[in-house]
C-alpha cells in the first residue's frame, strides 16, 4: 500500500540530509520523495511516498516529526487528494516514427519542449500511472533520458496542511520541564 | 558587549549553570582554551581522550540529571567522541558536545583534520549545529542546552569553526528561542489517563514496569504512591533500577534477558502492565509476540515514536512520567491485590537468584557483599557484560537514581570515565566503578585524569582474564568453542593502577573481601580491587536471544576452573 505524507520543514541547510538519514536507518522503503519552497518563507514542503502498512507508516510519521527541523507533518493518503507529477522523457525520432510520437503526446495531454534532429523532449503532468503508460508506450521509439518529480500532493478544498498559529512564535522550553533538576540538589528521596 | 566567538561560548555556558567540561585541546579548538583562563568558573577536566570526555559527560549527567558538557577538536577528537553520544543517544541522556572545526575557508577541502562531524552525528544525536556566525553563538548554545535537558533527553552537538571562536561579534544572550518543530507533551489527554485508571481499577494481577524515564523525570515519589495506593508490583528496567526502593515490600526485579526468572514470570502472568518511560527494548520483550500474552498494556512515555513500536499499547500516555503519573495519581483508588501479591511472592521463592559458592571467588558474591557494606547507597558505574548483569541483580539499591551504564549501545569501557564523571557531579556520594577486564583495558587510561584531578572512584575490577559475556555466549550458543575472548597475558592490574597513582590490592579469596572493600573506601583518593574471579562462571537466569520465557534457563550444574 502507498501512502502519501506531506511534510513542512525549516529551510536550512541539511534539513534533507536529516531525513533521508532517518529514513535509511530505519529502513523505511520510500518511493518518492519532492522538496520545494512553500507559501511560508521559512519553510520548505515536502511530500514522500510511502509504501508499507499502516504500521510502518504511523513509525515514518512519527520519526519525521522528531527530527527537531521538522514542524508538521500530515499522513494524507485517506484524504481526498489531488497528486501530479511531472517527468521529461527525451526520445529518439526519426522522420519516420515523429508524427507517431506528436499523436501520443496529444494524446496525454503532453508537450513537446524540445525537437532536435534525431530527439525530442516530452513534458507531461499527470499521476504516476499515467506517466508510466506514456513512458512504456514510448519505449519503442528509444526512450534516451527519463526523469521524473515524484509526487506533490495536496488535499482538495480548503482544509489545508499548515503549521498551527503559535507554532513559529512559541518560545522552546527554558529548562527542564520534565521534572529533572536545573541546579545541582540531589535527588528526590523516595 | 563585545566578545569572540569562544568568550561567547564560555558566557553562554556559565548562563546554562555549567560548572564542570571534560575535554581535550588540538588546534581548531585552540582559540576556546585561550579564552578558558578569563573563566574560571567553568572547571575544566582535562582527558587522556575524547572518548573518556563523552562517558564522563554521559555519567555526569546520569548522576545530576543536567546536562554533561564535553568538548574535543576537531577530526580524530571529534570523532572520539562519537562512542560516547551513541551511547547518550541510546539511553536519553543529556549531553552537550562541542567541536572544533576548521576554518570556514577550509571547510569542504579535507584540510588538516577536517571531519564531517555534524554529518556523522545526525543519527546519534538529538539535534546538531554547524556555528558559522560568531554571533549566532549564544542562541545556538541556548538551543542546545534547552534541547539536551528538556522533553526526551539526548545529545546535542555543536560544531564551530577555528575563525568563528576568534571573530567578535555583539554578545546577546536570548532569554526565549524558538523551536517550531520541537513540542514535548508533558500531560497526556484526561480521557486517556481515565481509561487507564479505570483498566487498573479493574485489573486482577497489575504490574508496573518502570524504566529509566521515571529517574529522568525525577518520577520517585508518584511512582511509589502509584505501586502502593494501587498494591501493585514493581518490576524495573536496567535502566530502571534505583527508580523504587529494592526493599520495598513490592518490588519484584528485573525482568528480560538476564533479569530475575521470578520478575518474567510475573509480566507473564499479568493481566495488565503499566509500562513508565520505557520502549520495550528487545533484552527485555525477548520474542515480541510471546511478551506479556495475558496483559493489556497502559504506556506512559514521553516520546509519540516508542508508542506502539514495539509493543502495543492499549492506551498510550504520552507524555513525562511525573506530570502523567500526577494527572493519574487522584483517579486512583486503594485496591488491593492479595492473591496477585501472594502469587508474585510464590514465584519469588520459587525462582530465587542462585547464590554465590563459598568455595570460590565469584563475582556475584563481591557485589553483593558491595550492597551490604555500602548499605546499597552508593552510586553504581557499570561496564557491560557479565559483571553489568550481576551487578544489576546482585546490587540493592536502596536511593533514588544510584544506577549508571550504558544500557542501550552496550558500550564496554562506560565505567571508567563515566565513575569519574558521576563522582563530579556527586561528591557527596561513594562511587564504584564495577568493571571488567575487558571493558577497563579500552579506558583505563582515565585513571591517570582521576588521580591528576583526585577524583576517589572505587574500581571493583572483576578479573577473569575472559570477555566473559562473550565467553559465556560461545558457551552457550556454539558449542564451547572459545575464540578470541581469552585473555591469555593481562596486564598486572595492581601495579598498573599503582603506576597510575592509585592504592590497589588484590584479592583472590573469598575471606579477604569485605576487608578489601573496606580499605578501598577509607582511602582518600581513587582506589582499584583486582578481584580474581571464578573465571567461567555463567549469568543465568538467561533467556536466549528472541526467545520466551518458556525457554528461560535457570543455573545448572557449575563447570568452573580456579584462575592460575
Amino acid at each position: 500500500m502507498k501512502h502519501t505524507i506531506v511534510a513542512l520543514v525549516l529551510d536550512k541547510p541539511g534539513v534533507l540530509n536529516r531525513i533521508t538519514s532517518m529514513i535509511r536507518r530505519r529502513g523505511f522503503n520510500i518511493s518518492s520523495l519532492a522538496v520545494g519552497a512553500s507559501e511560508a518563507p521559512s519553510l520548505s514542503r515536502m511530500s514522500f511516498v510511502v509504501e508499507g502498512g499502516e504500521e510502518t507508516v504511523k513509525q515514518v510519521t512519527k520519526q519525521l516529526q522528531k527530527i527537531i527541523d521538522v514542524v508538521k507533518v500530515a499522513d494524507i493518503s485517506k484524504e481526498n487528494v489531488v497528486a501530479r507529477e511531472l517527468a521529461l522523457i527525451k526520445v529518439t525520432t526519426t522522420p519516420a516514427t515523429r508524427s507517431e510520437i506528436v499523436q501520443l503526446v496529444d494524446i496525454f495531454r503532453a508537450g513537446i519542449i524540445d525537437v532536435g534532429s534525431e530527439s525530442l523532449i516530452i513534458e507531461v503532468t499527470g499521476d504516476e500511472e499515467k506517466i508510466n503508460s506514456l513512458a512504456r508506450l514510448l519505449e519503442p521509439f528509444g526512450v534516451k533520458e527519463l526523469m521524473r518529480t515524484g509526487r506533490l500532493a495536496m488535499v482538495r478544498g480548503s482544509s489545508t496542511v499548515k503549521i498551527d498559529d503559535d507554532q513559529l512564535g512559541a518560545p522552546a522550553p527554558r529548562t527542564a520541564s520534565n521534572g529533572a533538576p536545573s541546579s545541582d540538589s540531589p535527588p528526590p528521596g523516595w | 558587549m563585545r566578545m569572540t566567538g569562544g568568550q561567547m561560548l564560555c558566557e553562554s555556558l556559565l548562563r546554562e549553570g555549567v560548572s564542570v567540561v571534560f575535554g581535550l585541546p588540538g588546534g581548531a579548538i585552540l582559540p576556546l582554551y585561550q579564552t578558558l583562563p578569563q573563566f574560571p568558573q567553568l572547571r575544566h577536566i582535562l582527558v587522556r581522550h575524547e572518548q573518556g570526555a563523552a562517558f564522563a559527560a554521559d555519567g555526569y549527567a546520569r548522576a545530576t540529571g543536567r546536562p554533561g558538557v564535553c568538548w574535543a577538536t576537531s577530526g580524530p577528537g571529534a570523532t572520539n567522541l562519537v562512542t560516547g553520544l551513541a551511547c547518550s543517544m541510546m539511553d536519553s541522556v543529556p549531553v552537550v558536545a562541542i567541536t572544533g572545526q576548521v576554518a570556514r575557508s577550509a571547510i569542504g577541502t579535507d584540510a588538516f583534520q577536517e571531519t564531517d562531524i555534524t554529518g556523522i552525528t545526525v543519527p546519534i544525536t538529538k539535534h546538531n549545529y554547524l556555528v558559522t556566525r560568531a554571533a549566532d553563538v549564544p542562541q545556538v548554545i541556548r538551543e542546545a542546552f534547552c534541547l539536551a535537558g528538556t522533553g526526551r533527553p539526548g545529545p546535542v552537538l555543536v560544531d564551530i569553526p577555528k575563525d568563528v571562536l576568534t571573530e567578535e561579534a555583539d554578545f546577546n544572550y536570548p532569554e526565549v528561542v524558538h523551536l517550531p518543530g520541537y513540542r514535548p507533551i508533558l500531560e497526556a489527554p484526561i480521557e486517556q489517563v481515565r481509561k487507564a485508571a479505570g483498566l487498573i481499577a479493574a485489573a486482577k494481577r497489575p504490574l508496573i514496569l518502570a524504566g529509566h524515564g521515571v529517574i529522568i523525570s525525577r518520577a520517585f515519589q508518584e511512582l511509589r504512591e502509584l505501586a502502593e495506593r494501587a498494591q501493585t508490583p514493581v518490576v524495573s528496567t536496567l535502566l530502571g533500577l534505583s527508580s523504587f526502593p529494592e526493599d520495598h515490600i513490592l518490588y519484584v526485579g528485573m525482568p528480560g534477558m538476564h533479569g530475575a526468572a521470578y520478575a518474567s514470570m510475573a509480566i507473564n502472568e499479568a493481566d495488565l502492565l503499566i509500562a513508565i518511560g520505557m520502549r520495550f527494548d528487545d533484552r527485555v520483550t525477548g520474542k515480541l509476540s510471546a511478551f506479556a500474552p495475558n496483559a493489556s498494556v497502559i504506556h506512559i512515555e514521553i516520546d509519540p515514536a516508542e508508542v506502539d513500536k514495539n509493543i502495543k499499547a492499549h492506551v498510550a500516555l504520552v507524555g513525562d512520567a511525573k506530570h502523567v503519573l500526577r494527572q493519574l495519581l487522584p483517579l486512583i483508588q486503594p485496591k488491593t491485590n492479595p492473591e496477585w501479591l501472594r502469587r508474585v511472592e510464590e514465584l519469588k521463592q520459587a525462582h530465587a537468584l542462585g547464590s554465590p559458592r563459598p568455595d570460590r571467588l565469584q563475582q556475584r558474591y563481591v557485589l553483593e557483599r558491595l550492597s551490604e557494606i555500602t548499605d546499597g547507597r552508593a552510586i553504581i558505574v557499570t561496564g557491560v557484560g557479565q559483571h553489568q548483569m550481576w551487578a544489576a541483580q546482585y546490587y540493592q539499591f536502596k536511593e533514588p537514581n544510584l544506577f549508571m551504564s550504558s544500557g542501550g549501545l552496550g558500550a564496554m569501557g562506560y565505567e571508567v570515565p563515566a565513575a569519574m564523571g558521576a563522582q563530579l557531579g556527586r561528591p557527596d556520594k561513594v562511587v564504584w566503578s564495577i568493571a571488567g577486564d575487558g571493558g577497563f583495558q579500552m579506558t583505563m587510561y582515565e585513571l591517570a585524569t582521576m588521580v591528576e584531578n583526585n577524583i576517589p572512584v572505587k574500581f571493583a575490577l572483576m578479573d577473569n582474564s575472559y570477555l566473559g559475556m562473550v565467553r559465556q555466549w560461545q558457551d552457550l550458543f556454539y558449542k564451547k568453542t572459545y575464540v578470541a575472548t581469552h585473555y591469555t597475558r593481562n596486564p598486572d592490574f595492581v601495579k598498573l593502577a599503582e603506576a597510575f597513582g592509585l592504592w590497589a590490592v588484590r584479592v583472590k579469596e573469598v575471606d579477604h573481601v569485605d576487608d578489601a572493600i573496606h580499605q578501598a573506601m577509607l582511602h582518600q583518593g581513587p582506589a582499584l580491587i583486582d578481584f580474581w574471579v571464578d573465571q567461567e562462571e555463567n549469568v543465568f537466569p538467561m533467556i536466549p536471544p528472541g526467545q520466551t520465557v518458556a525457554e528461560l534457563m535457570e543455573e545448572p550444574e557449575e563447570r568452573v576452573h580456579w584462575k592460575k
